[in-house]
């Protein structure tokens, strides 16, 4: 199996297990007043310190979560409630218009809920944000922001967005700035106090860690209204029994994945490099997206022109090479993606891209692999695209035209 | 083979696809999703293409051990069948959607992208016999009367049918329910579907309404002439249709009263007795030939069929340029344009060959 979906999924690394496997076996609820649970509390401190020291944040502002979504609806809703109860006039959320489906649907549900004014801030044709535009948005009426989101890189096409630019700019007016760097941590250098920041969002399955576990960096005089009530374990911003094991698998991964981000950058772009390169040389129209200079190291986001996302994915699938399409619906439908479409990309090419993204356990051969399938597989694709095509002409397929 | 299995979430298309797979064919399993936006809960037993539905489907194809891909057809699906069925319902013709979607989405776009994919042939859970004799197809009706599907087969050209693939022809209903319980599938006691997938409440007049607003018109004796009433548009009934059709008075001989005919254009509905619904005379165009071999020259004796289930009845057929004529021997009720007349060639033993189908443009 050649496995290039690492942005999905990434295996758990060696050590992140092996904390982990020890911790299973371990027992002790982290809230608990006696020797049993404190040793569990131990553990979790311990893990909150050493991922504080990998991000450059304090331990009292790690936040552990269940997960990205969590962090992310944590920070978009509960930075909002607070604000707004501090200040009724604060109802307006700037967020990117290309944000992963964690932070545009919990901005939306605040819209379409709860009297949110939303701004989706545009990118270029790179899927980046700019500080200008950010800018422009804060102020039409900086009084009026109650927070600005923008991930720190996207998921889909890799870009890299000037986060620090980004929040100095929120920081000019006061304005909470999150960020959602999911993919980012473990890829790129991230420091939260540096980036100027007061929330940041990561997950442990991204970075060689656990599933159902993540993180919320949320700066200290940040106020944000709990999503989970209950014994209040996380600074009375959220509440649940801590997942012990989870935490210190987390801890682990995150620290090495810190650890070696230099080298494995440097050997991830080479290899993503190559992968661009050779698929390019079979596919000569097959298009980059995302910004090509500053991107995820491990990102290729490619589209395919005349090609369907579902057909191509189906015929790499059946050679043993997995991919993604890009976002999926609850139905498994692939739909058009909306950071594609958020910059300028036809919705018929759209559904002809394919995400291929590399992590720690890719090799030269997946690169190989991938070379050797994809010139008849786009072939096949691009026939079964024109026969999807409709015969009466009332196509929205135009990529004769456009490239 | 390499088959393209399509899998509704259905116990039809899953037991299909097991055979397929026990056949000893590569089989890839494939939801289609139709609607663009599937509804999140079934609604009764007549959704088709529910979340829910590409869930049980996704679990049919995991015990199988194949793989599974959900694709999207909502758009072909909404130009092609839907928009295809209020259009007819406002020219005031009666469309069969089911068929239309064989036609067009199951056995063209799914079927061509198939085949351009590199498989041989789409299978299906429909009831209805295909073979190959003398290198040449033959569509026959189900083992299973009661379920029999050649009907809203019977518009495909032998060219379709060449990469179809209908492994539950030969098979009761019953039985294949009891072959999905003893294979484990969890959709064994799942409900037929019913009426049409894409109005789940069932309501096809609200559905049409909602969608072609309200066109008023005169309702009209067909005898006299006479005025009986008005109504919002010609969608909202049917040839034969007797209730609801909103007549204060009686008729002057006391007897029911249905709709004979509907007029689009001036928006007239007429109405009249019973056994002036018969019809014996039968006009339809743009034949399809499922077994690739056009009428022979002359009349043919056949039986007509003219709904999806029930409305047969001993006929001879002929073509006539392109257009084709049937007699019928003993006289049927609710004909009405734009339903399909196949017509079979009666074979106890293998089940009834289907001649040819056509869209009915005129009865008498």
């Amino acid at each position: 199996m050649t496995y290039l979906d690492h942005a999905a999924t990434t295996p758990m690394l060696p050590q992140a297990v092996a904390a982990m496997t020890e911790a299973l076996s371990t027992l002790g609820n982290a809230s608990s007043l006696h020797t049993s649970g404190r040793r569990a509390r131990r553990a979790v401190e311990e893990a909150r310190e050493d991922i504080a020291d990998a991000l450059g944040a304090r331990p009292s502002e790690v936040v552990f979560t269940g997960g990205g979504t969590e962090s992310d609806n944590l920070a978009v809703k509960g930075v909002f409630w607070a604000r707004r109860q501090a200040d009724p006039r604060r109802r307006r959320v700037l967020a990117s218009a290309v944000e992963h489906h964690a932070v545009l649907d919990a901005v939306q549900w605040l819209a379409d809920q709860d009297g949110a004014e939303v701004t989706w801030l545009e990118t270029d044709h790179h899927g980046r944000v700019h500080p200008d535009a950010l800018r422009e948005a804060v102020e039409r009426d900086p009084g009026s922001v109650a927070l600005v989101t923008a991930m720190w890189a996207n998921n889909e096409v890799g870009t890299v967005n000037p986060v620090a630019d980004l929040a100095a700019v929120a920081a000019e007016h006061g304005i909470p700035f999150h960020t959602d760097a999911v993919q980012a941590v473990g890829a790129v250098p991230v420091g939260f106090a540096a980036s100027g920041a007061s929330g940041l969002t990561l997950t442990g399955h991204k970075v060689g860690g656990p599933y159902g576990v993540g993180v919320l960096l949320l700066a200290r005089d940040v106020p944000a209204t709990p999503l989970l009530h209950g014994g209040g374990q996380e600074r009375d911003v959220r509440s649940g029994t801590l997942d012990v094991p989870a935490v210190v698998g987390l801890a682990a991964a995150v620290r090495t994945a810190v650890v070696e981000q230099p080298v494995r950058a440097v050997e991830l772009a080479a290899l993503r490099d190559e992968l661009i390169g050779s698929v390019r040389a079979v596919v000569p129209d097959a298009v980059l997206n995302g910004d090509p200079e500053r991107r995820l190291p491990g990102n290729a986001h490619l589209t395919f022109p005349g090609c369907e996302g579902d057909s191509l994915l189906m015929l790499l699938d059946a050679r043993g090479i997995e991919c993604s399409t890009g976002s999926a619906c609850t139905a498994g439908v692939a739909q058009p993606s909306h950071v594609l479409l958020a910059m300028g990309v036809e919705p018929a090419l759209a559904r002809g891209s394919l995400r291929f993204s590399l992590g720690h356990t890719s090799t030269r051969q997946d690169v190989l692999d991938l070379a050797g399938a994809i010139g008849p597989v786009v072939e096949r694709a691009r026939t079964a695209g024109l026969a999807g095509m409709r015969r009466s002409g009332r196509t929205s397929l135009s990529f004769e035209t456009e490239v | 083979m390499r088959v393209l299995a399509a899998m509704s979430g259905g116990v039809d298309s899953a037991v299909a696809a097991a055979r397929a797979v026990d056949a000893g064919h590569d089989v890839t399993g494939v939801h289609l999703a139709l609607s663009a936006k599937p509804g999140t809960l079934r609604t009764g037993a007549r959704g088709c293409c529910t979340v829910e539905d590409a869930h049980d489907a996704r679990r049919a194809a995991d015990l199988m051990g194949i793989p599974f891909y959900v694709w999207d057809f909502a758009e072909r699906f909404t130009e092609d069948v839907v928009e295809d069925f209020v259009a007819e319902y406002a020219a005031g013709r009666t469309p069969n959607p089911c068929l239309r979607c064989n036609e067009r989405i199951k056995f063209e776009a799914l079927l061509d992208k198939a085949v351009a994919l590199g498989f041989d042939a789409v299978c299906t859970g429909h009831y209805a016999r295909l073979s190959t004799v003398d290198g040449r197809v033959e569509l026959r009706r189900s083992a299973d009367d009661g379920k029999d599907q050649s009907y809203v087969l019977a518009s495909l050209t032998a060219e379709q049918l060449s990469r179809a693939m209908f492994p539950l022809g030969g098979s009761t209903k019953a039985s294949v329910r009891e072959e999905a319980a003893a294979r484990g599938l969890g959709v064994a006691e799942k409900p037929d579907s019913h009426d049409i997938c894409f109005i789940p409440d069932g309501d096809t007049q609200k559905f049409l309404g909602d969608r072609l607003g309200e066109q008023p018109g005169l309702l009209v004796d067909d005898s006299t002439g006479a005025v009986l009433g008005r109504h919002t548009g010609v969608h909202g009934f049917t040839v034969g249709q007797r209730k609801g059709l909103g007549i204060d008075a009686p008729a002057p001989d006391g007897r029911p009263r249905y709709v004979l005919s509907l007029e689009p254009v001036s928006g007239t509905v007429r109405v009249g007795a019973a056994e002036q619904l018969a019809v014996s005379e039968i006009v339809a165009t743009t034949p399809a030939w499922p077994s690739g071999v056009p009428l022979g020259d002359g009349p043919v004796e056949c039986v007509a069929q003219v709904r999806a289930h029930g409305g047969t009845a001993p006929a001879v057929a002929e073509l006539v340029g392109d257009e084709v004529r049937v007699h019928l021997r003993e006289a049927l009720r609710g004909v009405a344009p734009g339903q399909a007349v196949a017509l079979y060639r009666p074979d106890a033993e293998r089940g009834d060959l289907v001649l040819a189908s056509a869209t009915i443009t005129g009865t008498a």
